[in-house]
């Protein structure tokens, strides 16, 4: 049932919260045990919420716009007093003292936290396999790698455990594994959503956004989760985006740009998703005009040396000195050292390097500076394409779901599954991935549609054409 | 002060943190207090928890501003950066500065005597905790155990870095008093060195002569009072002269001035350097104050102690003395100069003013209390009326200070300080010249130096009541 429909019926009294939530744990107890979707179960509290929603309802209190509504949260998202580990081993067992901006934006709007979901180590990934908890598997064959690295918050939605979900989106976080498992997934504007809270991967990409089974769930989660937010400097002070209300107003008149870049080296089955996609917008009063961006070619590389940039110096706080996990030595530097030794898993460590060495003196202008001047040279390369197009129609990703353990010892291979991704958060625009029909093994294929900054209202119109034309 | 042998010429730039007098700290709403129970002014920003962001506060930036603006520096459009290093009082292992572009550009400070001193940059940044080392070497490699306060994380800094223009000791010593005045004047900060408040650190080389290449240099931390920078910077200098004169080399390093031992020794080598990998600080955007910002905390900027010193000098009349000259430095530092403005604009001789707040009023405010402008002035009205004398006076304002306050003149009546009428002095001068019939006769010969002997003869006759004036007066007339 869709989280539209949940809220509509609990706000009315029709439909009692607590039953909502009861049918989400039978759920996650079915599937949970073969998917591993979710880090930790919050059975009790979210029982206790559900009770608190029904009570409002019963008294006639005000209930929000998404009252009952079971939810997932990644593992990277602050929940004051609940493990918040990044699915990483050096943030074993620490609770956060504080809620995330967007743990309270659900919690205002009535949503029910009811569970963790499990993610690549400090959202460094594109298959869930990176994690401390064991890797999350696809909902449609457990075979394969849900994507990454919200593939919990992917497969949990994917598996109708949850109607909604949280993810971040770094390079791809939430739209890849979104494809991966037939959902929607959104990455907002940079600045749309709060960051406070989200512990940060690389703070100048990451972005948190929803999961959802339809263009309309994500839709009603983003206009919840997104707003100013004065504790994040890089919250954008833009009115709350309308989008619910707007999602049938179609596409007649927009053109949509066809980007050669973003299909090309994907496979032939995503191909025709992506055209049959774009002629659905086309009968719905879209102009489609083939395009191309050569520019995004460098999108991998630079985003491969900013973000591990960033991340070594937001990870160099997991020291042993405060909290999370502290192995002892001789003295303070060892201790540091043997820490984070124990601590992180190889991809982490791999990226920490990496960024460490993109910023070292003799090296900087070479790698972080290049990489950020081939940045500014996307951003204007998407301005100039937005000067003629209104939206950009391409893949998700160049496959469908891979097998598990395909491609873990490839780092290399790992990273291109985010190659059509990874441009926008450069950007800082905003993109979604919208279910498109499945491949000849029955994997879900996901198309992405890209929008200029704040077009998010425009984007998901798009979305539900192209949802509603496929169904 | 230490002179270099031979024709050595040392060169010197000094790097001087301040703290800046915000209610709150840089990036968050702990308050930016002093002391307290270790790890209690802390919260999840300033403690830098995963997921926190930071929110720059913008009180610290006008602060900085003024900073900027007082040290004639360029103010641009700047961009905090991150600076990596491990160390436990960092609570995210890199401290919020800025590197490339800071707030502050180019500027400059006169020094008293005329010499100009380039101020390359001041730029803000975040403080860090404050970690002790307890047993083994009590240092970080070999302690036992290393405990860390973090209520100073996050607390706002302006880092004030001059160039090598500085060519004494005590050329760095005056250039750090005077940056300390301009400090306290501006407001941004309270310039206690003692509690940290403004710390300096010293980039000192050696070369022969004023046109030989800079020499090596080395970077002396923990100079925690202005005798301190001194000290060190001599000793610093003649430790480098001597080894170089040894045929030895200068190593370039971080050292340590242990201020018991008086003397420098090595903190960390070149080698053990941090590489800080400085990039752009990207939880925080951009800072650009516009022009009419800049201009608004420009047009609110008291004056500043060079033209607050030629102000006092100006009202000085005549040419200052030389220790009048002093007693204008010592008052314009101590922020105290603005009793004699008050008094000035009363109508009171400025130099009486000037001697009264440079000793005694400086004195005693030194020992704790307090006084108002306007009763300082009132007393000083008093003691040029003659209602009370000098010595009155003096002793009216210590109690005034202790009590914070009151009104002079039932204070100099509770400790029976009435003007004495003009008879009762008469009186009393014509006992002390009949019981001193020799000494007066060398004063009416013109023996001047006897003054002093009668006016302390009348003093301990009246036990301090009469006028000092009233009495040179009575002696001069009676001289005929």
């Amino acid at each position: 049932m869709s989280a539209r429909r949940i809220a509509a019926e609990v706000a009315a009294g029709n439909r009692r919260a607590i039953e909502v939530v009861e049918a989400s744990l039978e759920e996650i107890s079915t599937h949970d045990g073969e998917l591993h979707a979710f880090t930790e179960v919050h059975a009790e509290a979210a029982r206790e919420a559900a009770r608190g929603i029904d009570a409002a309802v019963a008294e006639g209190r005000g209930v929000g716009p998404l009252a009952g509504v079971p939810i997932g949260v990644k593992d990277n998202i602050c929940q004051r007093g609940r493990v918040t580990s990044c699915a990483s081993k050096i943030l074993d067992g620490w609770r956060p003292p504080y809620d995330a901006t967007v743990v309270r934006s659900l919690e205002a709007a009535g949503a029910i936290i009811i569970g963790t979901t499990n993610m690549d180590e400090f959202a460094m990934g594109s298959s869930t396999e990176n994690s401390a908890y064991g890797p999350t598997k696809n909902p449609v064959d457990p075979s394969r790698v849900p994507g990454g690295s919200s593939g919990g918050s992917a497969a949990a939605v994917g598996a109708g455990m949850v109607p909604l979900s949280l993810g971040s989106d770094t390079g791809g976080s939430i739209r890849q594994p979104a494809a991966f498992c037939g959902v929607v997934g959104v990455k907002p504007t940079y600045g749309l959503v709060s960051r406070y809270g989200l512990v940060a991967f690389a703070s100048s990409l990451d972005q948190v956004g929803p999961f959802a089974q339809s263009v309309e769930d994500a839709a009603l989660l983003l206009e919840v989760i997104a707003g100013h937010d004065p504790l994040d400097s890089t919250s954008l002070d833009v009115p709350a985006p309308m989008l619910v209300d707007r999602l049938d107003d179609g596409v007649g008149g927009l053109r949509v740009g066809l980007c050669r870049d973003l299909i090309e080296g994907a496979s032939p089955e995503i191909t025709a998703a992506v055209t049959a996609s774009a002629e659905l917008l086309a009968a719905a009063g879209a102009e489609i005009v083939e395009m191309s961006i050569p520019e995004l070619h460098y999108g991998l590389s630079a985003y491969y040396l900013i973000a591990p940039a960033e991340a070594s110096s937001n990870l160099a706080r997991y020291d042993g000195v405060r909290y999370g996990l502290r192995v002892d030595a001789a003295n303070v530097a060892e201790m540091n050292a043997a820490s984070r030794t124990a601590g992180f898993g190889d991809e982490v460590k791999r990226r920490i390097m990496l960024g460490t060495y993109a910023l070292s003196a003799g090296y900087y202008d070479a790698y972080y500076a290049q990489a950020q001047r081939t940045r500014t040279l996307i951003i204007n390369a998407f301005a100039d394409a937005y000067r003629s197009v209104d939206l950009i129609l391409g893949a998700t990703t160049p496959t469908t779901a891979f097998g598990l353990g395909a491609k873990v010892s490839d780092p290399m291979e790992m990273y291109l599954s985010d190659v059509f991704t990874i441009p926008t958060n450069l950007a800082g625009h905003p993109a979604i991935s919208v279910p498109a029909g499945s491949d000849a093994a029955g994997l879900p294929i996901g198309v992405q549609l890209l929008g200029p900054a704040l077009s998010e209202e425009r984007l998901l119109r798009a979305a539900a054409v192209i949802e509603k034309g496929r169904s | 002060m230490a002179e270099l042998p031979d024709d050595w010429e040392m060169v010197v730039g000094l790097e001087v943190h301040t703290e800046l007098a915000t209610a709150t700290k840089l990036f968050c709403g702990c308050a930016n207090a002093f002391g307290g129970e270790p790890n209690t002014n802390v919260c999840p920003v300033c403690l830098g928890l995963p997921g926190s962001l930071p929110v720059l506060n913008e009180k610290a930036v006008e602060l900085a501003i003024r900073i900027g603006l007082a040290l004639h520096c360029q103010i641009a459009p700047s961009v905090f950066a991150r600076k990596n290093y491990f160390y436990p009082d960092q609570p995210k292992d890199y401290q919020i500065s800025q590197y490339d572009k800071p707030i502050n550009g180019i500027g400059h400070l006169d020094l008293p005597d005329g010499t100009r001193v380039l101020v390359e940059r001041a730029h803000m940044e975040e403080d860090t905790g404050k970690t002790t080392h307890l047993g083994g070497t009590g240092r970080i490699h070999g302690a036992d155990e290393s405990i860390v306060d973090y209520n100073r994380a996050g607390v706002p800094l302006v880092e004030i870095v001059s160039g090598p223009d500085i060519r004494s000791a005590e050329q760095a010593r005056r250039y750090a008093a005077e940056l300390r005045s301009i400090l306290i004047a501006t407001g941004a900060s309270d310039g206690r060195m003692e509690e940290g408040s403004m710390r300096v650190d010293a980039n000192v080389s050696v070369r022969r002569g004023p046109d030989a290449p800079f020499g090596t240099r080395c970077e002396i931390k923990n100079l925690n009072s202005l005798r301190s920078v001194q000290r060190a910077i001599d000793h610093e200098a003649l430790r480098q002269v001597l080894l170089l004169e040894d045929g030895q080399t200068i190593v370039q390093e971080t050292r340590h001035w242990d201020e018991d031992a008086g003397r420098t020794q090595t903190l960390r080598s070149k080698e053990e350097a941090y590489d800080y990998r400085y990039f752009p600080e990207p939880d925080l955007v951009p800072l650009a104050p516009s022009d009419e910002q800049i201009d608004a905390i420009r047009a609110r900027l008291p004056a500043m102690p060079a033209e607050r010193r030629r102000t006092l000098v100006a009202l000085m009349g005549e040419q200052a003395t030389e220790s009048q000259a002093d007693q204008i430095a010592s008052v314009v530092d101590q922020g105290i100069d603005r009793y004699v403005m008050a008094a000035a604009a009363a109508g009171v001789a400025a130099p009486l003013a000037l001697a009264r707040v440079a000793n005694e009023l400086a004195g005693a405010l030194s020992d704790g209390g307090h006084l108002d402008e306007d009763t300082m002035v009132v007393l000083l009205q008093m003691e040029e009326a003659g209602e009370v004398s000098a010595t009155q006076s003096k002793a009216v304002l210590a109690d005034l200070v202790a009590d914070g306050g009151g009104d002079p003149r039932a204070v100099a009546k509770t400790k029976g300080f009435e003007q004495m009428d003009a008879g009762a002095l008469d009186a009393v001068l014509d006992a002390v010249i009949a019981e001193n019939p020799d000494a007066w006769q060398r004063y009416v010969e013109g023996d001047d130096k006897l003054t002093g002997f009668f006016t302390g003869k009348v003093m301990a006759a009246t036990k301090g009541q009469a006028d000092g004036k009233a009495v040179n007066a009575g002696l001069r007339q009676r001289r005929g």
